[in-house]
């Protein structure tokens, strides 16, 4: 247009400030957009692109492009732009609010894009009553790609993949996402609008500008559902399309509100305050101050010391427990240690087992698979390790009778009734600590003070304290009393 | 520094904070739930976010976003959950976005089981997803490790803006083992080409998409560029007793500590042998197996694997040195008397030929 011509107008409505002046990041025609003569994919972009002006949030707007026609939005938007992998728009955009709150992020999607690919990213967003806005441009059809069925194809309507036109019993039914969205307790504000005359446009704009302001307001999630025009893929002129909205798609998809909570959402909290710096390592719990100063030198006892154990028992004996106890005692003896779990359905139910090495040199396996100590706090877990304790090695075996069967000349046994004897202290489940106390009368170069600091550490029930030092206490007097000469 | 026992999978969220760390999104598989979890626990905390995702597909493009909004972030899953990831993790290359995705292995293929294994090697080192790509993997091999590599990933992520795989196995991350933390916390930092919602990053564009080929060309040959880089750069590995090693045991992960087990067992047995340890598994130490292949007469590849490792190991020998194989899977561990036991029949073997002619392979290794 001659700068003269202008002049005889008053221009009412100009390009909207947050679109770019010229499409640079476009190839070529950069004066245009890609869209065909006739798509609803403009419309939008201008609603949306007023409402960012109107609402003065321009340099805190973050678009989150989708894949299909509307890829580009990144070409057209004068805002911070990201472009998402097909369906994942919302996924990315709640990262980017929860990190970024002061952002105004706003998810643009198509039908295959949301309806069919992303149903289950959208769903959760909503779900969770992310504080973002969803702009839902649904033409019914996979434009982009050529005219494939979407999840919200009209029954009846033809498209490349249903060559005869949808049917139900093959294709099931076209998708009400705003209905199926406003079932969830999340969103706080879901609209379907059309572009299918004028007087729908204008309400299409009101209901754009409401969902982005809610964000602005902080009262979460916002989707506005877009019945919009595709005249190439449908074969339509431009105002046939126009008129296949209005009269055609909202027979299926019926315009209105489906979701007003603005009035009750109270404005979303957010990220807590970070703290300084040098309060991170107390809040982790590995600050130097808070934790406990392991032996600076080791006794020669303490050297000596190099265990390979095996501890094994159902799950709920406290086997892990009694594995951890021995290393972290060993570590506060100033040792290098290693307790490498069995985990899995194993922790629920049936067997368990650990390893545990303390040793002063560096461990090179932390895997135990010929232990000089094995503790077996059953039949079958004895059964399972017995025949891998190396020549010269322990066996502590919680039964009266050690299996006949499972005698090694090259091994020493202790046998006893554990748990008759823990039960006999206060408690069963003591037994662990009592076949534990009996282990430590083998390792004896461990100093009771690193066992009771790591009692005092793992045990934080008084009453368990003082029930475990009992049983520990009565472990070593019975492995005394069977080897008098160790 | 003070050490305190600790599991992997929790060192490995400690030190993910430490190191500026403010976003974890995850979804939880056995056996890396303990790290979603310890997220869950500490993430906020520190001010940061945590979001259990619907999937592992959603918890990639979760870190999509954060990384895109300039947070450092990180997730961590094991082989089927990295499987789903793969689409987010070819997004992430291509948009240049940096993250760390912590791999704690199980078996497989399929549900397989959740017992450790080897197996996610292919898919992770050489880019499970599409595209011309790579991801930076390391493997720790301690619990030490599991916090010293993941603040390096972090510092190598943001290096190279690429997705950096901490892979482990299930052992590394269920062990326990004393570990030591920095005393001081990285400060989160923004960088200038992330999309934060302000005045000053309004012109940014996080995008893979390329529409001209020749663009897309291009961007393809700087990513080429930059994997170079980092492949002159980023090799690490750890030579154990390799000095005038004629037995050279190759492993990763937890094999790496059953390796030097055996290594000590037959050193005292007078059998010349060394543990050669990649610790970044992509780019790989090539220049180490040149090295120590001067001297080495055999090399022995140990893997919970059915032979993925070994692959590299033989290109980056290419053919100078024969390598031999042991492999466990379906969660079995090569034992430490199974390894001794094939080291002691190659030393036999060694005994009986005469030492090779090193001298004409030098040519061939100058040319690898």
């Amino acid at each position: 247009m001659s700068s003269e011509l202008v002049q005889d107008y008053t221009v009412v409505q100009g390009r909207a400030k947050s679109f770019y002046e010229r499409f640079e990041r476009k190839p070529e025609l950069q004066h245009q957009t890609h869209f065909c003569p006739g798509c609803g994919h403009g419309i939008v972009h201008k609603m949306l692109a007023r409402a960012i002006d109107e609402l003065g949030i321009q340099d805190k707007t973050i678009l989150v492009g989708p894949v299909g026609c509307s890829v580009f939005t990144y070409y057209y938007f004068d805002v911070g732009n990201v472009q998402a992998a097909h369906g994942r728009a919302p996924a990315v955009a709640t990262a980017m609010k929860r990190s970024r709150p002061e952002s105004i992020v706003i998810g643009y999607q198509g039908d295959g894009d949301l309806s069919a690919i992303g149903a289950a990213e959208i769903l959760h967003a909503a779900n969770r009553g992310e504080n973002i806005t969803v702009i839902f441009v649904n033409n019914a059809i996979y434009s982009m790609t050529g005219g494939q069925a979407a999840p919200t194809t009209l029954i009846g309507q033809k498209s490349t993949t249903t060559p005869e036109g949808r049917r139900s019993l093959t294709e099931g039914y076209p998708m009400h996402v705003s209905e199926l969205l406003a079932t969830l307790q999340g969103p706080v504000y879901i609209e379907r609008v059309g572009l299918g005359d004028n007087k729908q446009i204008a309400q299409a704009n009101r209901a754009v500008r409401r969902a982005v302001e809610n964000q602005v307001k902080g009262l979460g999630f916002s989707l506005i559902e877009v019945l919009s025009t595709c005249p190439t893929i449908w074969k339509m002129s431009a105002v046939d399309a126009q008129h296949w909205v209005r009269d055609v798609m909202e027979q299926t998809f019926p315009l209105g509100v489906f979701c007003d909570r603005t009035k009750e959402a109270r404005p979303r909290r957010e990220l807590e305050a970070a703290p300084s710096l040098d309060r991170i390592p107390g809040l982790l719990g590995v600050a130097d101050q808070e934790l406990p100063e392991a032996a600076a030198t080791l006794s020669e006892a303490v050297q000596a010391i190099d265990l390979h154990v095996r501890v094994a028992g159902f799950g709920g004996q406290g086997v892990l427990l009694l594995g951890e106890v021995l290393a972290e005692a060993g570590l506060d003896a100033g040792l290098e240690v290693s307790w490498l779990p069995s985990y899995g359905p194993e922790m629920r139910s049936g067997t368990s087992n650990c390893h545990v090495r303390l040793s002063s040199q560096t461990i090179d396996s932390p895997l135990v698979t010929s232990p000089g100590i094995l503790v077996a706090m059953n039949e079958p877990s004895l059964r399972k390790f017995d025949k891998s304790v190396r020549p010269g090695g322990w066996v502590i075996y919680n039964g009266e009778e050690f299996p006949p069967d499972c005698v090694r000349e090259d091994v020493r046994v202790l046998a006893l009734p554990f748990t008759q004897v823990a039960h006999d202290l206060g408690d069963a489940r003591a037994c662990n600590m009592v076949m534990l106390g009996a282990l430590l009368e083998i390792a004896k170069g461990l100093p009771q003070a690193s066992i009771d600091a790591a009692l005092g550490r793992l045990i934080k029930n008084t009453k368990w304290l003082a029930l475990d030092e009992r049983a520990l206490t009565r472990g070593r007097e019975l492995f005394r009393g069977s080897f008098p000469e160790v | 520094m003070r050490k305190q026992l600790m599991k992997g999978n929790e060192a490995i969220v400690k030190s993910a904070i430490l190191a500026g760390c403010r976003a974890f999104y995850g979804y939880p598989i056995t056996p890396a739930s303990e790290i979603t979890e310890a997220a869950a626990e500490y993430m906020p905390r520190a001010g940061g976010v945590f979001v259990q995702a619907e999937s592992e597909v959603a918890a990639i493009n979760m870190l999509y976003g954060g990384a895109s909004a300039g947070v450092r972030c990180m997730t961590a899953s094991s082989g089927p959950g990295i499987s789903l990831m793969q689409e987010g993790v070819s997004y992430m290359a291509g948009a240049e976005l940096p993250c760390v995705i912590a791999d704690i292995t199980r078996g497989g293929p399929g549900l397989g089981n959740i017992a450790a294994e080897q197996s996610d090697y292919h898919q992770v080192v050489k880019g499970g997803g599409h595209g011309n790509y790579r991801t930076i993997v390391l493997a720790p091999h301690s619990v030490q490790e599991m916090a010293d590599l993941t603040a390096l990933a972090f510092d190598l992520a943001d290096r190279y803006r690429n997705p950096v795989v901490v892979l482990a196995d299930g052992f590394i991350g269920q062990m326990m083992e004393p570990v030591e933390f920095s005393q001081s916390a990285v400060a989160p930092h923004l960088p200038d080409w992330a999309v934060a919602g302000t005045a000053a990053s309004r012109g940014n564009l996080i995008t893979s998409l390329f529409m001209d080929i020749d663009d897309l060309e291009a961007h393809n040959r700087n990513l080429e560029q930059k994997y170079r880089c980092a492949e002159q750069l980023e090799a690490r590995a750890e030579e154990w007793q390799t000095d005038g090693a004629e037995i050279v045991l190759v492993g990763y992960g937890i094999v790496g500590r059953i390796l030097k087990a055996v290594t000590a067992e037959a050193r005292a047995d007078g059998i010349n042998a060394g543990v050669l340890r990649p610790i970044t598994l992509y780019p790989f130490p090539k220049s180490s197996f040149q090295r120590v292949a001067e001297r080495a007469r055999v090399f022995v590849v140990v893997e919970m694997s059915n032979g993925q490792l070994i692959e590299d190991v033989r290109l980056a020998l290419n053919g100078i040195r024969p390598v031999e194989f042991l492999g466990r899977a379906g969660g079995n561990v090569p034992s430490h008397e199974e390894v001794l036991g094939l080291v002691r029949d190659l030393a036999r073997k060694l005994s009986q030929q005469s030492e090779p002619a090193i001298e004409q392979d030098e040519e061939r290794l100058a040319n690898v």
